[in-house]
């Protein structure tokens, strides 16, 4: 008994769950190889990267926001919303308080006013929707699918419905900015995002917390996690990285919109799936659902090179890979489950 | 015996290369009550499930009511008679008992059309059968877990049954509840309904069965009349173990109260609860299901608010607001369902064990020391002789009583003063039972305060240093383990002398 | 028996109450809730979502949730509107609810396949297919408005009867397609509550593993189930339209949000297992008199979407509230 206690390895080092991240790189490689041959010479270029470099980020991010709250067992449909809200109110704020054609120096403390503001309301967005989720008990689907319509809702009626065109200049200009020549400052907010989030599920209590309490949120309740606090930290982590989204997309577009991006919520969730975010909660890492992103975007932007294929055969395309990727999810883990059936019941 | 009503011979049975059944054979009697008994893994599943047609056997034959099988279906055994009462009762819980009652009739009959007034029919003539009186149109979810398993009996009987299984039926009731149950069982055999009781609780086994059959690792181990058998040789027998008896005398309290509970009341639940708990104290509180003792407990761990009275920790006044607060007030607490409220399932054994005390194995940042989780895992998968050669793998893949000292384990790697129990080793096999007993006495002579909540009253009784029974919400009497009985406790958790 | 614990433990006599008061209110601050005219106007906006929450309340009820059957309405009724204008079909409506009721099986049925065969999660499967449709129908077909064949044309013209409101001089028509709710109402309410199939939805709701034991082709009902979905939303399409009198690709988009809602509003419980067709049609009544009505209170349509969220959240926040208390009052009397 003793000895075979001293083998017991060393623990919180997962393995064999990677399968997964191997599939999602073959998928990556394919895809990559695919567009490449057929599309040498627009697809392998500087110009085609740069562009995928500035298209992912805004719903890459919400994507990770998603993942987030699929991990706690939930799921988040306002983060469209919750974008487009902070980024109109953060525009808002700039035309009230930057006169057209004020110099930089004095455009700036009003323009990271304006992100601070939408930011803040990022946060408060995802509050609301967690406390309705954790404290009202009404189900993430159906929580969010309101939210999603009440921030749009509230988005509209500011705005008459109107885009939010003419921003300060310098806006745009710092959220265009491209490090060494090559980086958008989106892509490398996605990477910070990326990263720190990926480390924050991975290493630290917070992350355990979530993984915890997606898997048994009663059993949650008697190890005193505090479920209420950590699913409304939850929702407020996926409204901030929203609003940073929004943020990134009325750089990108240079105006904020009720109705920006509206694909994204289906998109976001398609990317927690494929990324291998378990939707009934509790499994899945943000490597994954990174590699999801990429994939995506290959796909999306090797079709556009396409001339005759619609845009709308995106939404065949991500409603396909969905569906192909859940089948394929469940063909392997039936296989494996054979598989374990054979070894014993 | 009058007449065979089921004969197994040399049943087999393997999943892949795992050979769950060795040769396996039973043979029950018409009006026979048969006592199945083997640990988890014994076999007692599959075997049920071959009994009923859900596996085919790989070897060996079945012989009901005469005639001889090779293998059975589903269809084919419940037309014989055979009707099996899963742990879960399988109802529908959003349906009416009237649905509840005739649904499977119907299907069985092929009916593609639900006729209300037939259905109230079968369903009144389900109960009248044993006299079961509940109200048909109430929803399942409504009723209580005895009234369920009352239902799922009444309608194993409209099949015409000549043997019904019962699958571990006892597991969810309350005292009260397995006698009248053990009456009804009783009767059915009066009309010569023949039972197979599968239990690992051995006092159950004395007294319902007649006869017993006992499974481990797949192989018929004994067999033989109950009355033939002892407590010392069950134990064996299921175990493959040999046990010293369960002699105990508890260490009185040492020093202060470290725990004291002044006139707590929770209303619908319980009220004017006081008591004191010491270190190195075992308090027992017994009490049938709905006495509040669970609502009690829960209090005190946070999960509920009481509406008037204090609890004092270490002589200071306490307020539990939260299971945060309890926690960090050193108590701990085993709920009643390991499986639901306990465990992560398909999360690793090293997550579960450390799941409460991630507060004190990171930095001020928030994040894991990886080293000092790595290491706490490993002292108590050592300290508990937690049976696992890889702490990654989902804990659902231990034993029950394996299971149970990972929840412990949670606990105790916190800096814990008083330890709640609740229902300690349900669920729990007999060896199992053992090592938690004796980890308890261990961790009281240490110095901790434990309050164990239980039912199983020989439990209560053997491991307790005082008893208090609970009723209606009140407690009823402290009495002294050592000079009161299970007949004693029995009487005051009813009320009835 | 209906005892008064268990009548005021259901949803539908406080929606109910809900809708009255709210009627009231309505009455009271602009004295036209209760004129003819505004009333057909109220049952014309019914019917469509009416007949897609037949289904949607049928998959509640099994325990899953479908998003996809807006899209499947949408493309089966624009597949159908254009191979009906193309061959020049001058016949009867007939054929067109049948064609888009059968294109609207085969989308459901792949939805059932996804759902009952592989067992995959209902909510991702129906966005999945949602947007596949949704794609297909853009992409493949390149939709947009339409012009609809002479048959729907005249079906859209059929009227019951017209309510004049000679106060402003308005006047509404009742249209056939009522007939068509009530009938789908009907035959929905016999399948749920009289046959087999009807009562397995049901109890898989209530717990798959027993209906499985208790002998319910649990595969089976599910297939059924969302195959029935599509034929409805096929249904549903050509009813559209014919209203419309021409073929509006994105009708139906976003709608799904709404019929959700108001099932959940009605009373079905979101886990599964509880739903009736009655706390159906109320809660979709009370969220259209609350979308029609806005003008009439003096919201700004601007604001009608944020009006609608907030519904859905209080909505679905009272029901979730609703459910949470009475099983704590039933905790409660257990004890005592």
């Amino acid at each position: 008994m003793k000895n075979e206690q001293a083998e017991v390895a060393l623990p919180l080092i997962r393995r064999g769950r990677d399968q997964n991240l191997a599939r999602l790189l073959v998928m990556l490689g394919v895809v990559f190889a695919l567009m490449a041959v057929l599309r040498p010479e627009q697809f392998v270029t500087p110009a085609n990267f740069g562009s995928m470099m500035r298209q992912f980020p805004e719903y890459g991010i919400m994507a990770i926001g998603v993942s987030l709250t699929m991990i706690t067992g939930g799921i988040d449909l306002g983060v469209v919303g919750t974008a487009n809200l902070s980024a109109i109110l953060a525009a808002k704020l700039m035309f009230a308080a930057v006169p057209r054609g004020a110099p930089p120096e004095q455009a700036l403390p009003y323009l990271a006013l304006a992100v601070l503001v939408a930011l803040a309301c990022g946060l408060a967005c995802g509050a609301f929707a967690g406390l309705l989720i954790s404290r009202f008990e009404i189900p993430a689907i159906l929580a969010t699918l309101g939210t999603q319509q009440l921030y749009t809702g509230i988005a509209i009626g500011i705005t008459n419905g109107r885009p939010q065109s003419g921003l300060p200049l310098l806006y745009s200009k710092i959220g265009n900015t491209e490090f060494f020549g090559l980086f958008p400052l989106s892509f490398l907010v996605f990477l910070v995002v990326a990263v720190g989030i990926a480390f924050l599920l991975s290493s630290s209590r917070f992350g355990m917390y979530l993984y915890m309490l997606g898997t048994n949120s009663k059993a949650a309740l008697y190890a005193g996690l505090g479920n209420t606090s950590i699913l409304i930290r939850t929702y407020m982590l996926s409204g901030l990285l929203s609003s940073v989204a929004g943020l990134i997309m009325m750089a990108r577009a240079n105006s904020a919109k009720a109705e920006y991006g509206a694909p994204y919520t289906l998109q976001c969730v398609l990317i927690a799936v494929l990324g291998g975010i378990d939707p009934s909660g509790g499994f899945g890492k943000i490597v994954g659902v990174t590699l999801a992103i990429f994939i995506l975007q290959f796909l999306s932007s090797g079709l556009n090179m396409f001339n005759n294929i619609s845009n709308f055969y995106r939404d065949v395309i991500w409603g396909g890979v969905l569906i192909l990727v859940l089948v394929f999810n469940r063909l392997l883990s039936q296989r494996a489950e054979r598989r374990a059936a054979r070894r014993g019941e | 015996m009058a007449s065979t009503v089921l004969k197994l011979e040399g049943i087999e049975k393997s999943f892949g290369g795992v050979r769950a059944l060795k040769g396996v054979d039973l043979e029950i009697g018409a009006g026979e009550i048969h006592c199945l008994a083997g640990e988890n893994g014994s076999g007692k599943s599959t075997l049920i499930k071959v009994i009923s047609g859900v596996h085919e056997p790989d070897a060996g034959w079945i012989e009901i009511g005469g005639r001889r099988f090779t293998q059975l279906s589903p269809i084919e055994a419940i037309s014989l008679g055979v009707q099996v009462i899963y742990q879960d009762f399988s109802v529908f819980p959003n349906l009416t008992v009237m649905e509840n009652l005739a649904l499977n009739m119907e299907l069985m009959d092929k009916r593609a059309f639900m006729n209300y007034r037939r259905a109230r029919s079968i369903a009144s003539r389900a109960v009248a059968q044993i006299g079961f009186d509940v109200d048909l149109d109430e929803r399942v979810e409504n009723l209580s877990v005895a009234d369920r398993q009352l239902i799922a009996i009444s309608r194993a009987l409209l099949q015409n049954s000549k043997l019904i299984i019962m699958d571990e039926p006892t597991s969810a009731l309350t005292k009260k509840e397995v006698k009248s149950l053990f009456s009804l069982i009783k009767e059915l055999q009066s009309r010569g309904i023949s039972i197979l009781f599968v239990s690992h609780k051995l006092d159950e086994v004395f007294e319902i069965s007649e006869r017993y059959t006992i499974l481990r690792s797949g192989e018929n181990v004994a067999k033989g009349s109950t009355t033939e058998l002892d407590h010392r040789a069950f134990a064996f027998h299921m175990t493959g173990r040999e046990f010293s008896a369960e002699s105990y005398r508890p260490a009185g309290p040492r020093g202060e109260p470290i725990l004291s509970v002044r006139g707590v009341s929770l209303r619908g639940c319980y009220s004017g609860i006081s008591f004191d708990l010491a270190p190195g104290e075992i308090l027992g509180i017994t009490g049938l299901l709905g006495s509040g003792r669970t609502e009690l407990v829960e209090t005190l761990f946070g999960i509920t608010q009481p509406d008037s009275g204090t609890i004092e920790v270490r002589g200071l006044p306490a307020k539990i607001r939260s299971v945060k607060d309890a926690i960090r007030k050193g108590l701990g607490y085993v709920p009643s369902d390991r499986l639901t409220e306990g465990l992560f399932l398909p999360q690793a054994i090293d997550r579960n064990a450390v799941i409460a005390v991630l507060d004190r194995l990171s930095n001020g940042f928030g994040f894991l020391r990886r080293k000092a989780v790595a290491e706490t895992t490993l002292r108590w998968i050592r300290e508990l002789s937690i049976a696992t050669k890889d702490p990654s793998l989902p804990v659902r893949t231990l034993s029950g009583g394996n299971q149970q000292k990972v929840v412990l384990a949670r606990w105790l790697a916190n800096d814990l003063s008083v330890l709640i129990l609740n229902g300690p080793t349900m669920g729990v096999d007999i060896g199992s039972k053992y090592d938690i007993h004796a980890l308890m006495r261990k961790l009281a002579s240490e110095g901790l305060a434990i309050i164990i909540v239980s039912d199983d009253l020989p439990e209560v009784l053997a491991c307790a240093s005082r008893i208090i029974v609970m009723r209606e919400g009140a407690f009823v009497r402290e009495l002294d383990p050592a000079s009161t009985t299970e007949s004693v406790l029995g009487e005051l958790s009813t009320g009835v002398a | 028996m209906i005892t008064a614990r268990r009548f005021f433990a259901r949803s539908e006599p406080w929606v109910l109450a809900a809708i009255v008061i709210l009627s009231l209110l309505i009455q009271a601050r602009s004295g036209q809730f209760f004129t003819g005219n505004n009333l057909v106007d109220l049952a014309r906006a019914f019917i469509v979502p009416g007949l897609l929450s037949i289904g949607c309340m049928m998959v509640i009820v099994s325990g899953g949730i479908d998003v996809s059957f807006t899209a499947v309405a949408a493309l089966a009724m624009y597949i159908t509107d254009k191979i009906l204008l193309q061959s020049g079909y001058e016949g009867n409506v007939i054929l067109a609810y049948a064609m888009s009721a059968g294109f609207g099986l085969l989308m459901g049925a792949l939805n059932g396949f996804l759902i009952a065969f592989l067992r995959l999660p209902t909510l991702v499967v129906t966005l999945g297919t949602g947007s596949l449709f949704t794609g297909l129908m853009f992409g493949a077909f390149s939709a947009s408005a339409s012009d609809v064949p002479p048959a729907i044309v005249a079906h859209g013209k059929e009227t019951l009867f017209t309510a004049v409101n000679s106060d402003l001089g308005l006047s509404s028509n009742m249209p056939s397609q009522i007939l068509i709710l009530v009938g789908m109402l009907f035959l929905a309410f016999l399948l749920l509550r009289y046959t087999m199939l009807g009562r397995g939805i049901y109890a898989i709701g209530g717990d798959e593993a027993a209906a499985e034991r208790a002998g319910f082709n649990v595969r089976a009902i599910k297939m059924f189930l969302y195959c029935l979905v599509g034929v409805l939303a096929g249904i549903t399409g050509i009813s559209r339209i014919s209203m419309m009198a021409y073929a509006d690709p994105s009708t139906f988009q976003g709608m799904e949000l709404t019929v959700i809602a108001a099932v959940v509003l009605g009373g079905t419980r979101v886990t599964g297992g509880l739903g009736t067709l009655t706390g159906t049609i109320l809660g979709i009544a009370l969220m259209m008199i609350l979308a029609n009505s806005l003008i009439l209170i003096g919201i700004p349509t601007y604001w009608s979407r944020a009006f609608t969220g907030a519904v859905i959240i209080i909505g679905t926040g009272v029901t979730a509230h609703q459910i949470a208390s009475t099983h704590r009052s039933q905790r409660d009397l257990k004890k005592t």
